[in-house]
C-alpha cells in the first residue's frame, strides 16, 4: 500500500512549483514552501531507507492499471540512498544559492521544485521511456537555471556554456530516445521488469540497450565524451554548479548501475570494455584537472576523474564490487557539492575563482578553509573521512576481481589528486592574507567577530573604509553549506560502518534484481 | 526499408549540421536528428506488419501500434520547447551566432566590479593612494 505513495514524490515538488509560479513575486513565501517541499522530499528518502532495512523493493503501477500497461515506479535500497543524498544537496546547494543572492528571481523556487521532480521520477521509474522524460523534466529547468545565475548581461562565456549545455544534453537526449526505440523494437516493451535479463540472453536487445547506456554515458561524462562538462559546469554561479554536480551526472550513474543490473543482469562477458573506460575516466580527468586555471573547472574535471571510480563499481559487478561502487557514488556527491560550495562562497564573496588572484582566504575564513581542507582530503582519499573508507573498499574489490592494473590506477591517480587540491589550496587559501585587500597589512590577524550580516554579499558591499583588520567576507549562511556537507563527510569516515551496510543491501538489491522486478510485477 | 533509409538521410544531415559552428544550423541539424529518432520509435512498432488503427479490426495485431505513437507525441513537445530555448540562445549574444572559444579572461562577476568601485572609493575617502586599487582592478 505505501508503494502508493511514491508517485507523490513527483507530484508534490511539480504541483508545489506550479503554485509557486502563479503565486507572483513573494521571495519568502517562496522560500518556506520550497524548503518545505525539498526537506520532505529527503524525509520521504530517509523513511524509505527505514524500509529497505533487510532488501526488498516497493512498487505501484500509477492509476491501477494491469502490469504491463501501468507506468511503474519503484524503489528499493539504492533509490531510497539516492533520494536522501540528492534531496540533501538540493537542500544544501539552494540555501547557499539563497544566500549568495542568486535566488532573486520568482522563477528560482519553481524551476528548483520542477527539477526535483524530475530527479525523483528518474530514481523511482521502472520504465525505460519515462526515464527518457523525467531526465527531460530534471533537464528544462536547468537551462533556465543554468541562464539565471546572472543578473542583468549574462558574458559571452557564460552564453558560449549554455549553449554548449543544451546541445549537449539534447544531443544525448535524441541518442537515448533512439536507443529506447530500438528496445521497444527488440524487445516489445520499455517495462524494466518486462526486461529483466534479456540483454543477456538476446544480443540485439543487448545492441540496444547499449545504445541507452552510451548516451547515459556522456551524460555522466565517461572518457571520451566528457570533454563536456569541464567546459559547461563553470559558466554557471557556484550554487548551480554545486547542485548540478550533485544531481545530473549522478542520476546518469545512478540509471547505468540500474540498467547494466536490470538489463544486462550483470553480463560478465562486457565487464572489461567498462573496466578500461573507468581506467581511462580516471588518468584523463585528473590530469586534465591539472591545467585548469580556475578552481571550478579543476573541481569539473576532477568530478570526471571521480566518475571513472564510482563506475568502476559497476565494471566489477562483485558483492564488493558493486557495495563500494555505491558508497563512492555517495560519498562523491556529498564531498564534490562540499567543495564547489567552499569555493564558492569564495568566489561570491571575494569576486574571483581564478588560482593565484587570491591568497591568505585561511586566516580571514577558518570555517570555509576548514570546509575545504577536509573535504578535499576527503575527495584525496584520506583517513579519516568518508573518502578513505570509498577508496579502500573500492581498492579491495578491485584486487578480489583481479584487476591488478586497477588498482594501480586509483593509486596513482588519488596522488594526482591531492597534488591538485594542494594547487587551490596553496594558490587561494594559503599565503599572506594581504592580498585581495587594497592595503598592505603588517598583522593579517583574522577578525575575532564574524559579520553581523547573514548575506555574505551584502557583508562584502558594506564593508566600512576603516580596513584596520581584515573582514571576514563570508557570513554564517553562506559558509553553513559547505560546512554541513564537510560534517557530514567526517561522519560518513569514522561512521562508515552505516553505510556500508546500506550499500551492502543495495548492492545485493543489483546483484539479484527479482525482488526490484517481482514488486514492479505484482504493483 | 523507406523508413530506414529515411533515417539514414535524416541522421546523415543532422549530423552535417550539428558540426557547423553557426547556432542556427545546429538548431536545424536538431530538428532533421529528432526527427530521425523519431521515425525509429515509429518504425520499432512494426509499422511493417501493422496497418492503419481504423475500422473494428478482428485482430489488434494487425492495427498500427498506439505506444510508439505515444511515445513519439511527447518526444515531439520535448524537442519542440528544447528547440525555442537554443532559438532565444541563438539570438543572446554577439552579433553572431558564432560559438565562440572561451574567455580566457577570469570570471569577474558583478559583485567583484562593485566591490573594486567601493575598494577604489575607499581608498580614496582614507587618503591611501589610489594606484593601489587600480593595480588591484587590473590584476
Amino acid at each position: 500500500m505505501m508503494g502508493a505513495l511514491l508517485p507523490l514524490l513527483v507530484a508534490g515538488p511539480l504541483l508545489a512549483a506550479g503554485v509557486l509560479a502563479m503565486f507572483g513575486r513573494r521571495p519568502a513565501a517562496h522560500a518556506i514552501i520550497m524548503f518545505v517541499v525539498l526537506i520532505a522530499s529527503t524525509g520521504s528518502g530517509v523513511a524509505l531507507i527505514a524500509n529497505f532495512g533487510d532488501g526488498g523493493a516497493l512498487a505501484h503501477g500509477v492509476g491501477g492499471w494491469a502490469f504491463g500497461i501501468a507506468i511503474p515506479f519503484a524503489a528499493d535500497m539504492f533509490s531510497a540512498l539516492m533520494l536522501t543524498v540528492t534531496g540533501l544537496l538540493a537542500v544544501t546547494c539552494t540555501a547557499f544559492a539563497v544566500a549568495s543572492g542568486r535566488a532573486n528571481s520568482r522563477y528560482f523556487a519553481p524551476l528548483i521544485l520542477v527539477l526535483v521532480a524530475g530527479v525523483n521520477g528518474a530514481l523511482l521509474t521502472a520504465d525505460l521511456f519515462n526515464l527518457f522524460v523525467f531526465i527531460e523534466v530534471m533537464l528544462l529547468p536547468s537551462y533556465g537555471l543554468f541562464v539565471l545565475a546572472t543578473q542583468g548581461r549574462a558574458p559571452l562565456r557564460q552564453v558560449s556554456g549554455t549553449r554548449l549545455y543544451v546541445t549537449l544534453n539534447l544531443l544525448t537526449s535524441t541518442i537515448f530516445l533512439a536507443g529506447v526505440g530500438l528496445v521497444y523494437g527488440a524487445a516489445g516493451s520499455v517495462n524494466l521488469a518486462e526486461l529483466a535479463g534479456l540483454a543477456s540472453t538476446d544480443s540485439t536487445v543487448a545492441i540496444a540497450a547499449a545504445v541507452c547506456i552510451f548516451a547515459l554515458g556522456i551524460k555522466a561524462s565517461v572518457v571520451p565524451v566528457h570533454g563536456w562538462l569541464a567546459r559547461a559546469y563553470p559558466a554557471t554561479s557556484p550554487a548551480i554548479t554545486a547542485l548540478f554536480s550533485g544531481l545530473h551526472t549522478k542520476v546518469a550513474i545512478y540509471a547505468i548501475y540500474r540498467l547494466y543490473a536490470v538489463l544486462f543482469d550483470g553480463d560478465a562477458r562486457w565487464l572489461w570494455i567498462g573496466v578500461v573506460v573507468c581506467c581511462a575516466t580516471m588518468i584523463i580527468g585528473v590530469l586534465g584537472a591539472v591545467g585548469e586555471p580556475t578552481m571550478r573547472s579543476i573541481l569539473a574535471f576532477h568530478m570526471v576523474s571521480q566518475i571513472g571510480y564510482i563506475l568502476l563499481g559497476v565494471a566489477l559487478f562483485t558483492q564488493a564490487g558493486l557495495t563500494a561502487g555505491i558508497f563512492y557514488l555517495l560519498h562523491h556527491m556529498i564531498v564534490k557539492a562540499s567543495l564547489f560550495l567552499s569555493t564558492g562562497a569564495v568566489e561570491v564573496a571575494y569576486g574571483s575563482g581564478t588560482v593565484g588572484n587570491l591568497s591568505g582566504i585561511a586566516k580571514r575564513e577558518p570555517w570555509i578553509a576548514a570546509a575545504f581542507f577536509v573535504a578535499a582530503l576527503s575527495l584525496a582519499g584520506l583517513p579519516p573521512f568518508s573518502g578513505f573508507v570509498a577508496k579502500l573498499t573500492l581498492i579491495l574489490a578491485a584486487l578480489e576481481a583481479g584487476q591488478i592494473a586497477a588498482v594501480v590506477v586509483m593509486l596513482l591517480v588519488s596522488l594526482v589528486t591531492l597534488l591538485s587540491m594542494l594547487k587551490i589550496w596553496g594558490g587561494v587559501f594559503w599565503g599572506r592574507s594581504d592580498a585581495g585587500e587594497g592595503s598592505q597589512r603588517a598583522d593579517p590577524a583574522p577578525d575575532p567577530a564574524p559579520q553581523p550580516s547573514a548575506d555574505g554579499v551584502r557583508a562584502a558591499t558594506t564593508r566600512t573604509t576603516t580596513d584596520a583588520v581584515p573582514r571576514r567576507r563570508i557570513g554564517f549562511a553562506l559558509a553553513a553549506p559547505a560546512v554541513l556537507l564537510a560534517a557530514v563527510t567526517c561522519g560518513l569516515g569514522i561512521g562508515a560502518e552505516l553505510l556500508l551496510d546500506l550499500s551492502d543491501v543495495a548492492a545485493r538489491g543489483l546483484l539479484d534484481t527479482s525482488a526490484y522486478v517481482e514488486a514492479v510485477v505484482n504493483a | 526499408m523507406t523508413l530506414a533509409l529515411t533515417v539514414a538521410v535524416l541522421t546523415a544531415g543532422g549530423m552535417y549540421l550539428l558540426l557547423q559552428r553557426e547556432m542556427l544550423r545546429v538548431i536545424l541539424g536538431f530538428v532533421l536528428l529528432g526527427h530521425a529518432a523519431n521515425l525509429i520509435i515509429i518504425s520499432a512498432g512494426g509499422a511493417d506488419r501493422r496497418g492503419m488503427p481504423f475500422g473494428t479490426p478482428d485482430d489488434p495485431g494487425s492495427v498500427a501500434d498506439p505506444l510508439p505513437q505515444a511515445f513519439v507525441l511527447t518526444a515531439i513537445v520535448i524537442a519542440f520547447s528544447i528547440t525555442i530555448v537554443m532559438l532565444v540562445l541563438s539570438a543572446t549574444g554577439s552579433q553572431t551566432d558564432d560559438t565562440t572559444d572561451d574567455d580566457p579572461e577570469p570570471d569577474f562577476t558583478e559583485i567583484e566590479r562593485r566591490v573594486d568601485a567601493e575598494r577604489l572609493a575607499g581608498a580614496a575617502v582614507s587618503g591611501q593612494p589610489t594606484h593601489e586599487g587600480h593595480q588591484e582592478a587590473h590584476a
